[in-house]
Protein backbone atom coordinates (compact mmCIF):
# COMPACT_ATOMS: atom_id res chain seq x y z
CA UNK A 1 0.00 0.00 0.00
CA UNK A 2 2.69 2.10 0.74
CA UNK A 3 4.68 1.80 -2.42
CA UNK A 4 1.70 2.84 -4.51
CA UNK A 5 1.01 5.43 -2.23
CA UNK A 6 4.85 6.31 -3.06
CA UNK A 7 4.44 5.70 -6.95
CA UNK A 8 0.69 5.69 -7.36
CA UNK A 9 -0.01 4.19 -10.92
CA UNK A 10 -2.49 5.87 -13.59
CA UNK A 11 -2.56 8.99 -11.61
CA UNK A 12 -3.82 11.84 -13.55
CA UNK A 13 -6.12 13.40 -15.65
CA UNK A 14 -7.23 11.89 -19.15
CA UNK A 15 -7.58 14.80 -21.32
CA UNK A 16 -9.62 13.18 -24.18
CA UNK A 17 -11.49 11.19 -21.45
CA UNK A 18 -14.50 9.39 -22.75
CA UNK A 19 -16.32 9.67 -19.13
CA UNK A 20 -15.13 11.09 -15.73
CA UNK A 21 -17.08 11.22 -12.46
CA UNK A 22 -16.00 12.55 -8.67
CA UNK A 23 -16.84 11.06 -5.46
CA UNK A 24 -16.64 12.97 -2.22
CA UNK A 25 -16.00 16.51 -1.54
CA UNK A 26 -12.95 18.65 -0.75
CA UNK A 27 -15.03 19.20 2.85
CA UNK A 28 -15.56 15.46 3.55
CA UNK A 29 -11.41 15.13 3.42
CA UNK A 30 -11.98 13.02 0.59
CA UNK A 31 -12.78 13.09 -3.41
CA UNK A 32 -11.59 10.74 -5.93
CA UNK A 33 -12.21 11.70 -9.57
CA UNK A 34 -11.76 8.71 -12.06
CA UNK A 35 -11.27 9.29 -15.87
CA UNK A 36 -12.26 6.59 -18.44
CA UNK A 37 -11.54 5.98 -22.09
CA UNK A 38 -13.26 3.66 -23.71
CA UNK A 39 -13.46 1.46 -27.29
CA UNK A 40 -17.12 2.78 -28.50
CA UNK A 41 -17.36 -0.58 -30.32
CA UNK A 42 -16.42 -2.89 -27.83
CA UNK A 43 -17.00 -0.74 -24.76
CA UNK A 44 -14.10 -1.79 -23.52
CA UNK A 45 -11.79 0.13 -21.11
CA UNK A 46 -8.37 1.03 -22.78
CA UNK A 47 -7.21 3.61 -20.29
CA UNK A 48 -8.51 4.14 -16.58
CA UNK A 49 -6.91 7.02 -14.72
CA UNK A 50 -7.56 8.60 -11.04
CA UNK A 51 -6.90 12.15 -8.94
CA UNK A 52 -7.29 12.02 -5.36
CA UNK A 53 -7.74 14.53 -2.38
CA UNK A 54 -7.36 11.95 0.49
CA UNK A 55 -5.48 9.95 2.96
CA UNK A 56 -2.85 7.67 1.44
CA UNK A 57 -5.05 4.76 1.70
CA UNK A 58 -7.42 6.55 -0.56
CA UNK A 59 -4.65 7.24 -2.84
CA UNK A 60 -3.96 3.45 -3.04
CA UNK A 61 -7.33 2.29 -3.45
CA UNK A 62 -8.22 4.74 -6.48
CA UNK A 63 -4.57 3.28 -8.09
CA UNK A 64 -5.13 -0.37 -7.25
CA UNK A 65 -8.81 0.23 -8.89
CA UNK A 66 -7.98 1.59 -11.94
CA UNK A 67 -5.13 -0.93 -12.45
CA UNK A 68 -8.05 -3.62 -11.94
CA UNK A 69 -10.24 -2.32 -14.41
CA UNK A 70 -8.01 -1.65 -17.66
CA UNK A 71 -8.70 -3.85 -19.90
CA UNK A 72 -12.03 -4.78 -18.96
CA UNK A 73 -15.53 -4.42 -20.06
CA UNK A 74 -17.41 -1.57 -18.69
CA UNK A 75 -19.67 -4.49 -17.61
CA UNK A 76 -16.97 -6.46 -15.95
CA UNK A 77 -15.66 -3.05 -14.34
CA UNK A 78 -19.33 -2.68 -13.48
CA UNK A 79 -19.39 -5.78 -11.21
CA UNK A 80 -15.81 -5.07 -8.91
CA UNK A 81 -16.33 -4.21 -5.29
CA UNK A 82 -15.20 -2.63 -2.41
CA UNK A 83 -14.53 -5.82 -1.10
CA UNK A 84 -12.13 -6.76 -3.88
CA UNK A 85 -10.14 -3.31 -3.72
CA UNK A 86 -9.69 -3.95 -0.30
CA UNK A 87 -8.52 -7.26 -0.75
CA UNK A 88 -5.92 -6.39 -3.59
CA UNK A 89 -4.80 -3.64 -0.84
CA UNK A 90 -4.10 -6.72 1.40
CA UNK A 91 -7.03 -5.65 3.51
CA UNK A 92 -8.10 -2.15 4.04
CA UNK A 93 -8.42 -1.35 7.89
CA UNK A 94 -11.94 -0.84 8.59
CA UNK A 95 -11.67 2.87 9.13
CA UNK A 96 -10.12 2.91 5.91
CA UNK A 97 -13.04 0.59 4.07
CA UNK A 98 -14.68 3.96 2.95
CA UNK A 99 -11.98 4.71 1.01
CA UNK A 100 -12.63 1.58 -1.23
CA UNK A 101 -16.15 2.46 -1.34
CA UNK A 102 -15.49 5.80 -2.24
CA UNK A 103 -12.96 4.60 -4.94
CA UNK A 104 -16.40 2.36 -6.14
CA UNK A 105 -18.48 4.79 -5.85
CA UNK A 106 -16.70 7.41 -7.87
CA UNK A 107 -16.17 4.38 -11.14
CA UNK A 108 -19.74 3.43 -11.37
CA UNK A 109 -20.99 7.35 -11.38
CA UNK A 110 -17.78 7.24 -14.42
CA UNK A 111 -19.74 4.54 -15.87
CA UNK A 112 -22.87 5.68 -15.69
CA UNK A 113 -21.79 8.85 -17.03
CA UNK A 114 -20.33 7.04 -20.00
CA UNK A 115 -24.20 5.57 -20.73
CA UNK A 116 -25.80 9.48 -20.30
CA UNK A 117 -25.99 9.72 -23.63
CA UNK A 118 -26.49 6.30 -25.16
CA UNK A 119 -28.21 3.41 -24.91
CA UNK A 120 -28.30 2.00 -21.16
CA UNK A 121 -27.44 -1.70 -21.02
CA UNK A 122 -29.44 -4.11 -19.69
CA UNK A 123 -27.04 -4.74 -17.17
CA UNK A 124 -26.63 -1.01 -15.69
CA UNK A 125 -29.23 -0.92 -13.03
CA UNK A 126 -31.70 2.25 -13.07
CA UNK A 127 -31.18 2.25 -8.91
CA UNK A 128 -28.22 3.01 -7.51
CA UNK A 129 -25.79 0.61 -5.82
CA UNK A 130 -25.16 0.59 -2.12
CA UNK A 131 -21.40 2.07 -3.58
CA UNK A 132 -22.57 5.55 -5.38
CA UNK A 133 -25.56 5.80 -2.43
CA UNK A 134 -22.59 5.82 0.48
CA UNK A 135 -20.81 8.53 -1.79
CA UNK A 136 -23.93 10.36 -1.79
CA UNK A 137 -24.42 10.35 1.88
CA UNK A 138 -20.93 11.30 2.55
CA UNK A 139 -21.78 14.46 0.34
CA UNK A 140 -25.03 14.88 1.73
CA UNK A 141 -23.48 14.58 5.31
CA UNK A 142 -20.78 17.27 4.92
CA UNK A 143 -23.52 19.38 3.54
CA UNK A 144 -25.64 18.95 6.60
CA UNK A 145 -22.39 19.43 8.77
CA UNK A 146 -21.60 22.75 7.01
CA UNK A 147 -24.85 24.13 7.06
CA UNK A 148 -24.13 23.75 10.84
CA UNK A 149 -21.24 25.29 11.22
CA UNK A 150 -22.43 28.29 9.59
CA UNK A 151 -25.71 28.41 11.49
CA UNK A 152 -23.46 27.70 14.60
CA UNK A 153 -23.19 31.06 16.64
CA UNK A 154 -21.16 32.86 19.04
CA UNK A 155 -23.75 31.65 22.00
CA UNK A 156 -22.44 28.94 24.55
CA UNK A 157 -24.43 25.06 23.48
CA UNK A 158 -25.43 23.08 25.81
CA UNK A 159 -24.44 19.66 24.74
CA UNK A 160 -26.62 17.25 22.85
CA UNK A 161 -26.03 13.62 23.42
CA UNK B 1 -5.85 -11.16 13.82
CA UNK B 2 -3.29 -9.45 15.78
CA UNK B 3 -0.96 -11.63 14.79
CA UNK B 4 -1.89 -10.47 10.78
CA UNK B 5 -1.99 -6.82 11.70
CA UNK B 6 1.50 -6.75 13.33
CA UNK B 7 3.40 -8.86 10.20
CA UNK B 8 1.17 -6.36 7.95
CA UNK B 9 3.22 -3.71 10.55
CA UNK B 10 6.37 -4.99 9.74
CA UNK B 11 6.10 -4.73 6.14
CA UNK B 12 4.75 -1.21 6.66
CA UNK B 13 7.72 -0.10 8.08
CA UNK B 14 10.15 -2.11 5.90
CA UNK B 15 8.95 -0.97 2.73
CA UNK B 16 8.80 2.83 4.62
CA UNK B 17 12.29 2.26 5.33
CA UNK B 18 15.08 4.49 7.33
CA UNK B 19 15.02 7.84 5.83
CA UNK B 20 18.47 9.62 5.74
CA UNK B 21 17.70 12.58 8.46
CA UNK B 22 15.04 12.23 10.67
CA UNK B 23 12.93 14.51 12.66
CA UNK B 24 10.90 14.40 15.42
CA UNK B 25 8.08 16.91 15.10
CA UNK B 26 5.04 15.38 17.07
CA UNK B 27 5.25 15.92 19.99
CA UNK B 28 1.99 16.45 20.81
CA UNK B 29 1.50 13.39 20.58
CA UNK B 30 4.35 12.15 22.60
CA UNK B 31 8.08 10.94 21.93
CA UNK B 32 11.65 12.32 22.74
CA UNK B 33 13.13 11.76 26.28
CA UNK B 34 15.76 13.82 28.21
CA UNK B 35 18.41 11.63 28.29
CA UNK B 36 19.01 12.55 32.15
CA UNK B 37 15.48 11.67 32.64
CA UNK B 38 15.91 8.32 30.97
CA UNK B 39 19.00 7.91 33.30
CA UNK B 40 17.29 8.91 36.20
CA UNK B 41 14.30 6.21 35.09
CA UNK B 42 16.82 3.57 34.72
CA UNK B 43 18.60 4.59 38.05
CA UNK B 44 15.56 3.83 40.20
CA UNK B 45 14.92 0.54 38.43
CA UNK B 46 18.07 -0.42 39.36
CA UNK B 47 18.69 1.30 42.93
CA UNK B 48 16.16 3.53 44.17
CA UNK B 49 12.74 3.27 43.46
CA UNK B 50 11.98 -0.45 42.85
CA UNK B 51 10.54 -0.29 46.02
CA UNK B 52 6.20 0.42 46.80
CA UNK B 53 6.03 3.45 48.48
CA UNK B 54 3.95 2.43 51.23
CA UNK B 55 5.34 -0.46 52.59
CA UNK B 56 7.57 -0.65 55.54
CA UNK B 57 11.05 -1.74 54.38
CA UNK B 58 14.02 0.25 52.83
CA UNK B 59 13.27 -0.05 49.38
CA UNK B 60 9.63 1.15 50.09
CA UNK B 61 11.19 4.25 51.87
CA UNK B 62 13.56 4.98 49.24
CA UNK B 63 10.41 4.69 46.57
CA UNK B 64 8.33 7.24 49.01
CA UNK B 65 11.34 9.66 49.32
CA UNK B 66 11.48 9.89 45.60
CA UNK B 67 8.03 10.10 45.15
CA UNK B 68 7.42 13.00 47.72
CA UNK B 69 10.98 14.75 46.28
CA UNK B 70 9.08 14.18 42.69
CA UNK B 71 6.02 16.56 44.48
CA UNK B 72 8.10 18.96 45.92
CA UNK B 73 9.94 19.46 42.66
CA UNK B 74 6.54 19.96 41.04
CA UNK B 75 4.79 22.31 43.31
CA UNK B 76 8.03 24.51 43.38
CA UNK B 77 7.75 24.69 39.31
CA UNK B 78 4.43 25.47 39.69
CA UNK B 79 5.01 27.98 42.28
CA UNK B 80 2.17 26.27 44.81
CA UNK B 81 1.98 27.91 48.22
CA UNK B 82 -0.17 24.70 49.47
CA UNK B 83 -2.16 21.92 47.87
CA UNK B 84 -1.21 18.52 47.55
CA UNK B 85 0.10 16.18 44.32
CA UNK B 86 -1.25 13.21 43.02
CA UNK B 87 0.50 11.38 40.14
CA UNK B 88 -1.79 9.75 38.15
CA UNK B 89 -0.30 7.17 34.91
CA UNK B 90 -1.47 9.87 32.49
CA UNK B 91 -2.27 13.57 32.07
CA UNK B 92 -5.86 11.65 30.65
CA UNK B 93 -6.18 10.03 33.92
CA UNK B 94 -5.29 13.14 35.96
CA UNK B 95 -8.06 15.21 33.61
CA UNK B 96 -10.53 12.16 34.58
CA UNK B 97 -9.61 12.19 37.93
CA UNK B 98 -10.17 16.24 38.30
CA UNK B 99 -13.63 15.98 36.37
CA UNK B 100 -15.04 12.64 37.42
CA UNK B 101 -13.92 13.05 40.77
CA UNK B 102 -15.02 16.20 41.58
CA UNK B 103 -18.57 15.07 40.41
CA UNK B 104 -18.39 12.30 42.70
CA UNK B 105 -17.32 14.85 45.13
CA UNK B 106 -20.07 17.32 45.16
CA UNK B 107 -23.12 16.02 43.80
CA UNK B 108 -25.61 18.76 44.42
CA UNK B 109 -23.97 20.79 41.94
CA UNK B 110 -24.87 19.36 38.22
CA UNK B 111 -23.66 21.86 35.43
CA UNK B 112 -20.34 21.79 34.42
CA UNK B 113 -18.18 24.56 31.88
CA UNK B 114 -15.40 23.36 29.41
CA UNK B 115 -14.41 25.79 27.30
CA UNK B 116 -15.02 24.41 23.26
CA UNK B 117 -11.45 23.56 22.34
CA UNK B 118 -10.69 21.30 25.53
CA UNK B 119 -8.32 18.28 25.19
CA UNK B 120 -10.78 15.19 24.86
CA UNK B 121 -9.60 13.77 27.79
CA UNK B 122 -11.67 16.75 29.47
CA UNK B 123 -14.35 16.90 26.51
CA UNK B 124 -15.33 13.29 26.89
CA UNK B 125 -14.99 12.52 30.62
CA UNK B 126 -17.39 15.77 30.45
CA UNK B 127 -19.91 14.17 27.98
CA UNK B 128 -20.28 10.89 30.03
CA UNK B 129 -21.03 12.84 33.18
CA UNK B 130 -24.06 14.23 30.79
CA UNK B 131 -25.26 10.99 30.32
CA UNK B 132 -25.40 10.55 34.26
CA UNK B 133 -27.38 13.63 34.73
CA UNK B 134 -24.87 16.88 34.56
CA UNK B 135 -25.58 19.57 32.11
CA UNK B 136 -22.04 20.54 29.96
CA UNK B 137 -22.04 23.75 28.67
CA UNK B 138 -19.70 24.98 25.97
CA UNK B 139 -18.13 28.07 26.17
CA UNK B 140 -17.58 29.49 22.43
CA UNK B 141 -14.17 31.39 21.64
CA UNK B 142 -12.84 33.47 18.96
CA UNK B 143 -10.93 32.62 15.69
CA UNK B 144 -7.86 32.28 17.73
CA UNK B 145 -8.90 30.15 20.31
CA UNK B 146 -9.53 32.86 23.35
CA UNK B 147 -12.74 31.90 25.66
CA UNK B 148 -15.47 34.20 25.53
CA UNK B 149 -15.31 35.72 28.96
CA UNK B 150 -19.06 37.65 28.79
CA UNK B 151 -20.45 33.96 27.97
CA UNK B 152 -18.48 32.57 30.51
CA UNK B 153 -19.54 34.82 33.46
CA UNK B 154 -23.07 34.48 32.02
CA UNK B 155 -23.42 30.73 32.90
CA UNK B 156 -21.57 30.95 36.71
CA UNK B 157 -23.81 30.04 39.42
CA UNK B 158 -24.95 28.05 42.72
CA UNK B 159 -25.41 25.63 40.21
CA UNK B 160 -21.94 25.09 38.31
CA UNK B 161 -19.57 22.51 39.67
CA UNK B 162 -16.62 23.39 37.74
CA UNK B 163 -14.98 25.39 35.09
CA UNK B 164 -12.42 23.61 33.13
CA UNK B 165 -9.96 25.75 30.41
CA UNK B 166 -6.47 24.44 29.20
CA UNK B 167 -4.21 27.33 30.47
CA UNK B 168 -2.74 26.41 26.59
CA UNK B 169 -4.41 25.14 23.77
CA UNK B 170 -2.72 21.59 22.52
CA UNK B 171 -3.48 21.97 19.25
CA UNK B 172 -3.62 25.57 18.19
CA UNK B 173 -1.54 26.84 21.17
CA UNK B 174 -3.91 29.43 22.30
CA UNK B 175 -2.36 31.06 25.84
CA UNK B 176 -5.20 31.53 28.01
CA UNK B 177 -5.66 34.62 29.99
CA UNK B 178 -6.30 32.45 33.40
CA UNK B 179 -6.50 35.38 35.94
CA UNK B 180 -9.07 37.09 33.96
CA UNK B 181 -10.97 33.62 33.29
CA UNK B 182 -10.24 32.97 37.54
CA UNK B 183 -11.57 36.95 38.31
CA UNK B 184 -14.79 36.28 36.50
CA UNK B 185 -15.92 32.82 38.09
CA UNK B 186 -14.83 34.37 41.21
CA UNK B 187 -16.58 37.33 40.83
CA UNK B 188 -20.08 35.06 40.37
CA UNK B 189 -19.50 32.21 42.35
CA UNK B 190 -16.37 32.09 44.58
CA UNK B 191 -17.67 28.02 44.85
CA UNK B 192 -17.07 27.19 41.31
CA UNK B 193 -14.28 25.21 41.39
CA UNK B 194 -11.63 26.14 38.37
CA UNK B 195 -9.68 23.04 36.84
CA UNK B 196 -6.64 24.06 33.97
CA UNK B 197 -5.24 21.70 32.03
CA UNK B 198 -1.60 22.73 32.22
CA UNK B 199 -0.37 19.57 30.43
CA UNK B 200 0.79 21.76 27.87
CA UNK B 201 1.70 25.03 29.31
CA UNK B 202 4.30 23.28 32.12
CA UNK B 203 7.69 24.37 31.13
CA UNK B 204 6.29 27.02 28.04
CA UNK B 205 4.68 29.38 30.38
CA UNK B 206 5.26 30.58 33.58
CA UNK B 207 3.23 28.97 35.98
CA UNK B 208 2.58 30.69 39.15
CA UNK B 209 0.16 29.18 41.63
CA UNK B 210 0.58 31.02 44.66
CA UNK B 211 -1.27 34.20 42.34
CA UNK B 212 -3.71 32.36 40.15
CA UNK B 213 -6.87 31.82 41.67
CA UNK B 214 -6.80 27.91 39.83
CA UNK B 215 -7.52 24.82 42.33
CA UNK B 216 -6.73 22.06 40.26
CA UNK B 217 -4.68 21.60 37.57
CA UNK B 218 -3.36 18.70 35.13
CA UNK B 219 0.21 18.02 34.43
CA UNK B 220 1.61 15.08 31.65
CA UNK B 221 5.10 13.68 32.28
CA UNK B 222 6.12 13.10 28.63
CA UNK B 223 5.47 16.44 27.06
CA UNK B 224 8.03 17.75 29.14
CA UNK B 225 10.50 15.13 27.92
CA UNK B 226 9.56 13.03 30.69
CA UNK B 227 8.84 8.90 30.23
CA UNK B 228 5.30 8.07 29.36
CA UNK B 229 2.89 6.25 31.75
CA UNK B 230 2.81 9.59 34.63
CA UNK B 231 1.18 12.71 34.89
CA UNK B 232 0.08 14.68 37.86
CA UNK B 233 -2.83 16.61 39.48
CA UNK B 234 -2.46 19.64 41.40
CA UNK B 235 -5.07 19.85 43.99
CA UNK B 236 -5.26 22.73 46.30
CA UNK B 237 -5.86 22.48 50.11
CA UNK B 238 -9.40 22.35 51.08
CA UNK B 239 -10.92 21.01 47.03
CA UNK B 240 -12.81 17.73 47.99
CA UNK B 241 -12.00 14.90 45.31
CA UNK B 242 -12.87 11.43 45.43
CA UNK B 243 -11.35 8.70 43.74
CA UNK B 244 -12.45 7.86 40.56
CA UNK B 245 -10.65 4.65 40.69
CA UNK B 246 -10.39 1.59 43.34
CA UNK B 247 -7.98 -0.77 44.54
CA UNK B 248 -4.76 -1.53 46.15
CA UNK B 249 -3.36 0.37 49.30
CA UNK B 250 -1.16 3.30 48.10
CA UNK B 251 0.70 6.11 49.67
CA UNK B 252 -1.72 8.67 47.89
CA UNK B 253 -5.29 8.74 48.69
CA UNK B 254 -7.01 9.61 45.62
CA UNK B 255 -4.81 7.22 43.12
CA UNK B 256 -4.89 3.47 43.97
CA UNK B 257 -2.52 0.66 42.89
CA UNK B 258 1.80 0.59 42.78
CA UNK B 259 3.03 3.81 41.99
CA UNK B 260 5.25 4.00 38.75
CA UNK B 261 8.33 5.56 40.53
CA UNK B 262 11.10 4.88 38.21
CA UNK B 263 8.86 7.11 35.59
CA UNK B 264 7.89 9.67 38.40
CA UNK B 265 11.55 10.17 39.24
CA UNK B 266 12.33 10.36 35.55
CA UNK B 267 9.69 13.23 35.05
CA UNK B 268 10.83 15.14 38.51
CA UNK B 269 14.24 15.05 36.74
CA UNK B 270 12.39 16.63 33.66
CA UNK B 271 10.83 19.30 35.70
CA UNK B 272 14.55 20.21 37.27
CA UNK B 273 15.77 20.41 33.74
CA UNK B 274 12.98 22.71 32.60
CA UNK B 275 13.01 24.88 35.52
CA UNK B 276 16.90 25.55 35.64
CA UNK B 277 16.69 26.41 32.08
CA UNK B 278 12.96 28.04 31.58
CA UNK B 279 14.42 30.88 29.84
CA UNK B 280 16.74 29.93 27.13
CA UNK B 281 14.31 26.88 26.25
CA UNK B 282 11.49 29.06 25.98
CA UNK B 283 13.47 31.52 23.98
CA UNK B 284 15.27 28.19 21.96
CA UNK B 285 11.40 27.02 21.50
CA UNK B 286 9.82 30.24 20.40
CA UNK B 287 13.02 30.93 17.85
CA UNK B 288 12.83 27.44 15.83
CA UNK B 289 8.67 28.44 15.85
CA UNK B 290 9.29 31.31 14.14
CA UNK B 291 11.55 30.13 11.35
CA UNK B 292 9.32 27.60 10.62
CA UNK B 293 6.03 29.67 10.72
CA UNK B 294 7.63 32.55 8.64
CA UNK B 295 9.30 29.59 6.28
CA UNK B 296 6.13 27.83 5.61
CA UNK B 297 3.82 30.65 5.29
CA UNK B 298 6.65 32.89 2.82
CA UNK B 299 7.42 29.56 1.15
CA UNK B 300 4.13 27.62 0.33
CA UNK B 301 0.82 29.23 -1.32
CA UNK B 302 -2.39 28.86 0.30
CA UNK B 303 -0.46 28.31 3.85
CA UNK B 304 -2.36 29.20 6.96
CA UNK B 305 -1.39 29.39 10.64
CA UNK B 306 -4.24 28.05 13.48
CA UNK B 307 -4.58 29.69 16.70
CA UNK B 308 -3.03 33.20 17.76
CA UNK B 309 0.63 35.22 16.52
CA UNK B 310 2.99 35.96 18.72
CA UNK B 311 3.42 36.05 22.54
CA UNK B 312 -0.11 34.74 22.72
CA UNK B 313 0.75 31.82 21.25
CA UNK B 314 2.78 28.76 22.68
CA UNK B 315 6.48 29.01 22.06
CA UNK B 316 6.49 25.87 20.55
CA UNK B 317 3.22 25.04 18.58
CA UNK B 318 2.83 25.52 15.16
CA UNK B 319 -0.12 24.64 13.51
CA UNK B 320 -1.03 25.44 9.66
CA UNK B 321 -3.15 24.45 7.10
CA UNK B 322 -2.51 23.83 3.43
CA UNK B 323 -5.34 24.61 1.44
CA UNK B 324 -6.04 21.40 -1.08
CA UNK B 325 -3.54 19.23 0.49
CA UNK B 326 -4.68 16.50 2.38
CA UNK B 327 -3.75 16.46 5.98
CA UNK B 328 -2.75 12.43 6.51
CA UNK B 329 -1.69 12.02 3.13
CA UNK B 330 0.71 14.61 3.90
CA UNK B 331 1.88 12.83 7.46
CA UNK B 332 2.73 9.48 5.15
CA UNK B 333 4.07 11.88 2.63
CA UNK B 334 6.42 13.40 5.56
CA UNK B 335 7.23 10.44 7.29
CA UNK B 336 8.80 8.86 3.70
CA UNK B 337 11.06 11.93 4.28
CA UNK B 338 11.77 11.73 7.95
CA UNK B 339 9.44 14.60 9.11
CA UNK B 340 7.00 12.92 11.68
CA UNK B 341 4.24 15.36 12.31
CA UNK B 342 0.28 14.97 12.52
CA UNK B 343 -2.93 15.96 11.21
CA UNK B 344 -6.15 17.35 12.12
CA UNK B 345 -7.76 15.98 9.01
CA UNK B 346 -10.84 13.60 9.47
CA UNK B 347 -8.46 10.28 9.05
CA UNK B 348 -6.68 10.61 11.97
CA UNK B 349 -9.80 10.72 14.19
CA UNK B 350 -11.52 7.81 13.00
CA UNK B 351 -14.65 9.51 12.23
CA UNK B 352 -15.80 11.88 9.32
CA UNK B 353 -14.93 15.10 11.80
CA UNK B 354 -11.78 16.77 11.66
CA UNK B 355 -10.71 18.53 14.81
CA UNK B 356 -13.35 19.74 16.93
CA UNK B 357 -10.79 22.61 17.91
CA UNK B 358 -10.39 23.68 14.42
CA UNK B 359 -14.14 23.69 13.81
CA UNK B 360 -14.64 25.46 16.99
CA UNK B 361 -11.80 28.41 15.44
CA UNK B 362 -14.62 28.38 12.79
CA UNK B 363 -11.93 27.22 10.27
CA UNK B 364 -14.10 25.73 7.27
CA UNK B 365 -13.99 21.99 6.71
CA UNK B 366 -11.38 21.78 3.72
CA UNK B 367 -8.87 24.26 5.22
CA UNK B 368 -9.23 21.75 9.02
CA UNK B 369 -8.85 18.50 6.66
CA UNK B 370 -5.43 20.07 5.24
CA UNK B 371 -3.68 20.68 8.69
CA UNK B 372 -0.91 19.88 10.33
CA UNK B 373 0.34 19.80 14.05
CA UNK B 374 4.49 20.12 14.94
CA UNK B 375 5.90 21.19 18.28
CA UNK B 376 9.41 22.42 18.52
CA UNK B 377 11.58 21.71 21.60
CA UNK B 378 14.72 21.87 23.45
CA UNK B 379 15.87 18.93 22.28
CA UNK B 380 15.78 20.66 17.95
CA UNK B 381 18.52 22.37 16.32
CA UNK B 382 18.00 24.91 13.93
CA UNK B 383 19.39 22.43 11.32
CA UNK B 384 16.32 20.33 12.08
CA UNK B 385 13.84 23.20 11.30
CA UNK B 386 15.68 23.83 8.25
CA UNK B 387 15.68 20.22 7.05
CA UNK B 388 11.85 20.35 8.31
CA UNK B 389 10.85 23.45 5.98
CA UNK B 390 12.10 21.96 2.84
CA UNK B 391 10.47 18.64 3.17
CA UNK B 392 7.46 19.87 3.84
CA UNK B 393 7.64 22.87 0.92
CA UNK B 394 8.47 19.27 -1.48
CA UNK B 395 5.59 17.24 0.14
CA UNK B 396 2.84 19.67 -0.15
CA UNK B 397 3.88 19.71 -3.89
CA UNK B 398 3.58 16.20 -4.08
CA UNK B 399 0.56 15.87 -2.26
CA UNK B 400 -1.36 18.84 -4.42
CA UNK B 401 0.15 16.80 -7.45
CA UNK B 402 -2.60 14.27 -6.84
CA UNK B 403 -5.47 15.85 -5.72
CA UNK B 404 -7.75 16.81 -8.82
CA UNK B 405 -6.83 20.04 -10.37
CA UNK B 406 -9.48 23.28 -9.62
CA UNK B 407 -9.08 21.79 -5.73
CA UNK B 408 -6.45 24.66 -4.85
Amino acid sequence: MLELFRNPKNLGKIKDADASATAGSLACGDMITIYLKVDEKTEKIIEASFESYGCAANIAASSILTELIKEKYLQEAWKISWKQVSDELGGLPSIKLHCGILAVGALRRAIRAYYKNRERPEWLPEELTPEERQALEEEELMNILGKKMRAVSTKPSEKEV
Amino acid sequence: MIGNLSSNLRALIEAHGRPEREVYLDLENSGLIFEEALNELLKSYRESGYGHPSITHKPGWSSLELLLEAKENLLSFIKARDGEVVFTHSGTEANNLAIMGLAKATPNRRKIIISSIEHLSVKFPAERLQELGFRVMEIPVDDEGFVNLDYLSDQIDEEALMVSVAAINHEIGTVQDLRAIADVVRDKDPETIIHTDACDALGRTPLDFGKLEIDIASFSGHKIHAPKGVGALYVRDGIKLEPIIHGQLSSQSLWPGVENIPSIAGFSKAIEIFRENFDNYREKMKNLRDILIGGILSQIDDAFLNGPRGDRRAVDNVNVSFLGCEGEALTVELSLRGVYVSSGSACTSRTLEPSHVLLAIKRPYEIAHGSILMKTSPLHGEKDIEYALGQLVKAVERVRSIAPKGVV
